[in-house]
């Protein structure tokens, strides 16, 4: 107990990295993965068979396969990134696959009416996706959005077994030195996943709920 | 949803051409793009006789045989795959004896399920992995995999099937009830098969993710495939190894796990047509991974 107490600057640095970079890959992932959910409705071939295919491909890899070729294969093909770069990119890369899905659910989910009205206007199929869309569909796609950001905040996890010092490094860190604390650490490092991961559980089942009586 | 699109028209003859001329172009813009890259990644010696491992070891390995770079892979694609063939049917036993807890009479039963069942889900694997790596007694990195796996899996299928359970039609509960069944009685033999029934593509869709799941043991020191697929590359000193490796081992997970994918579609489809009386409301998937 004294030692979690004494080490609590460096678990609130850990805490920090771990939502820096939950909160920067989320942030690069949202807008990739609506860049790939508007490349997979629109009338263009080749943008539909790139955005289906990385959708794919991503989502049903482990994310440990991806961060493990971001760290250990691209160096062996001429490229390097920092650890904490590399985390972030294959953060990003795998929540982009989530956040497309999301996204196109949400963009199913938006009445047939709504497009054809903006088309029967003469709307381009940018415009009608932009302004028309896109911003009835996000209403629907949050909780699901909320559930992909809860899910990155826990994936972030993985980064601490590539030489990122998160929460589930500093964890493992901790248990080394503090042998016979084992359970109250990892009790504190669990406590701090919690406090991001239920409220943000909380508010998507509230606004669940809303949208579902909105309607 | 309808048929054809709905986001831009169907074109007419010029339009048609003018969309037909745009795809060739971004057609060419892409492949021009990958050729790109892969002109660079060849001129950085992605290409060169690497991939060979796949087909006979390197000769300054003396005894070093291709079978046991194959043997390697596929004894660490059999771990991973060991752990998660043992934990899902656990964790499915998990779920279900979870949910059996909500008929409980007593209030402080249901509020503990609900409270492991929610701090279970908010944690990462790896942490939960870890914790078994470290306080269960005797623990082989199998048994710490498999509790992480268990545990939240088991948490995470317990809410689907909760959430199934919820939306079923009131009536379902009401006539077993009316006919003399107790809660428990009722869960099991009503409500359980047809929300195991309803629920069968999100528990597929969760069982996609424990498969994927089952390669965080790499974290906990279990010797799964990154493992071996490392051990490998550190034996012939050469890390130029790791990416024709990994790509074996990463096309085995994707085809794996797309077959499963399929596989809960097929089932969607399936009982969308034979069961539409029943289901009032189709749910959306409940995913968590």
């Amino acid at each position: 107990m004294d030692h979690l107490f004494e080490q609590r600057s460096a678990i609130w640095d850990a805490f920090l990295t771990t939502l820096s970079l939950a909160g920067i890959s989320g942030l690069l992932a949202l807008v990739l993965g609506t860049v790939l959910a508007g490349m997979r409705v629109s009338p263009f071939l080749p943008l539909r068979i790139i955005a289906t295919g990385y959708t794919e491909f991503l989502r049903n890899t482990p994310l440990t396969i991806v961060f493990f070729f971001y760290v250990f294969v691209t160096p062996s093909m001429g490229f390097s990134f920092s650890y904490k770069v590399a985390a972030v990119i294959a953060l990003t890369c795998y929540t982009a696959a989530f956040v497309a899905e999301a996204v196109r659910s949400g963009i199913n989910s938006v009445a047939p009416g709504q497009a054809e009205a903006a088309r029967s206007l003469g709307m381009s199929f940018g415009q009608n996706l932009g302004l028309v869309v896109l911003p009835q569909a996000f209403r629907t796609a949050i909780p699901p959005l909320i559930s992909v950001f809860i899910a990155l905040v826990k994936n972030t996890s993985v980064a601490g077994a590539f030489s990122v010092l998160e929460l589930f490094a500093l964890s493992k860190r901790l248990t080394n030195a503090y042998s016979a604390d084992v359970i109250t650490i990892l009790i504190g490092i669990a406590l701090c996943y919690l406090v991001i991961c239920i409220p943000l559980g909380r508010v998507a089942a509230a606004l669940e709920r809303k949208a579902v009586f909105g309607r | 949803m309808s048929t054809g699109p709905i986001l831009y028209d169907v074109a007419g003859p010029e339009e048609k051409r003018r969309e037909r001329l745009i795809s060739w172009v971004l057609g060419v813009v892409v492949l021009l793009g990958a050729g790109a890259l892969i002109w660079r990644l060849a001129a950085n010696g992605v290409f060169d006789d690497r991939w060979r491992i796949l087909i006979e070891a390197p000769p300054n390995f003396a005894g070093y045989e291709v079978q046991h770079i194959w043997m390697a892979i596929f004894r660490g694609l059999g771990s991973t795959l060991l752990a998660a063939v043992i934990s899902l049917p656990l964790a499915l036993l998990l779920a279900v004896a979870l949910v059996s807890l909500r008929t409980s009479p007593f209030a402080v039963v249901r509020g503990a399920v609900a409270v492991a069942v929610e701090v279970f889900r908010a944690l990462p694997v790896v942490l939960v992995m870890l914790f078994g790596v470290l306080v269960l007694p005797g623990a082989s990195p199998l048994m710490a995999v498999v509790f992480g796996l268990v545990l939240y899996n088991g948490a995470v299928f317990a809410e689907i099937l909760r959430a199934g359970i919820a939306a079923l039609p009131k009536g379902q509960t009401e006539a077993a009830q009316s006919l003399g069944m107790g809660s428990f009685l009722t869960y099991r033999d009503i409500q359980l098969p047809q929300a195991v029934r309803m629920m069968l593509p999100s528990l597929i869709a969760q069982g996609v993710v424990l498969v994927k799941d089952s390669s965080l043991g790499y974290i906990v020191g279990y010797a799964e495939l990154l493992r071996q697929v490392s051990r490998v590359t550190d034996a012939l000193t050469n890390a130029a190894y790791l990416l024709p490796l990994l790509a074996v081992g990463a096309a085995v997970y994707i085809a794996l796990n797309i077959a499963l994918s399929r596989l809960a579609v097929w089932v969607q489809r399936r009982s969308a047509r034979t069961r539409r009386t029943v289901a009032a409301t189709p749910l959306a998937p409940i995913v968590e991974d």
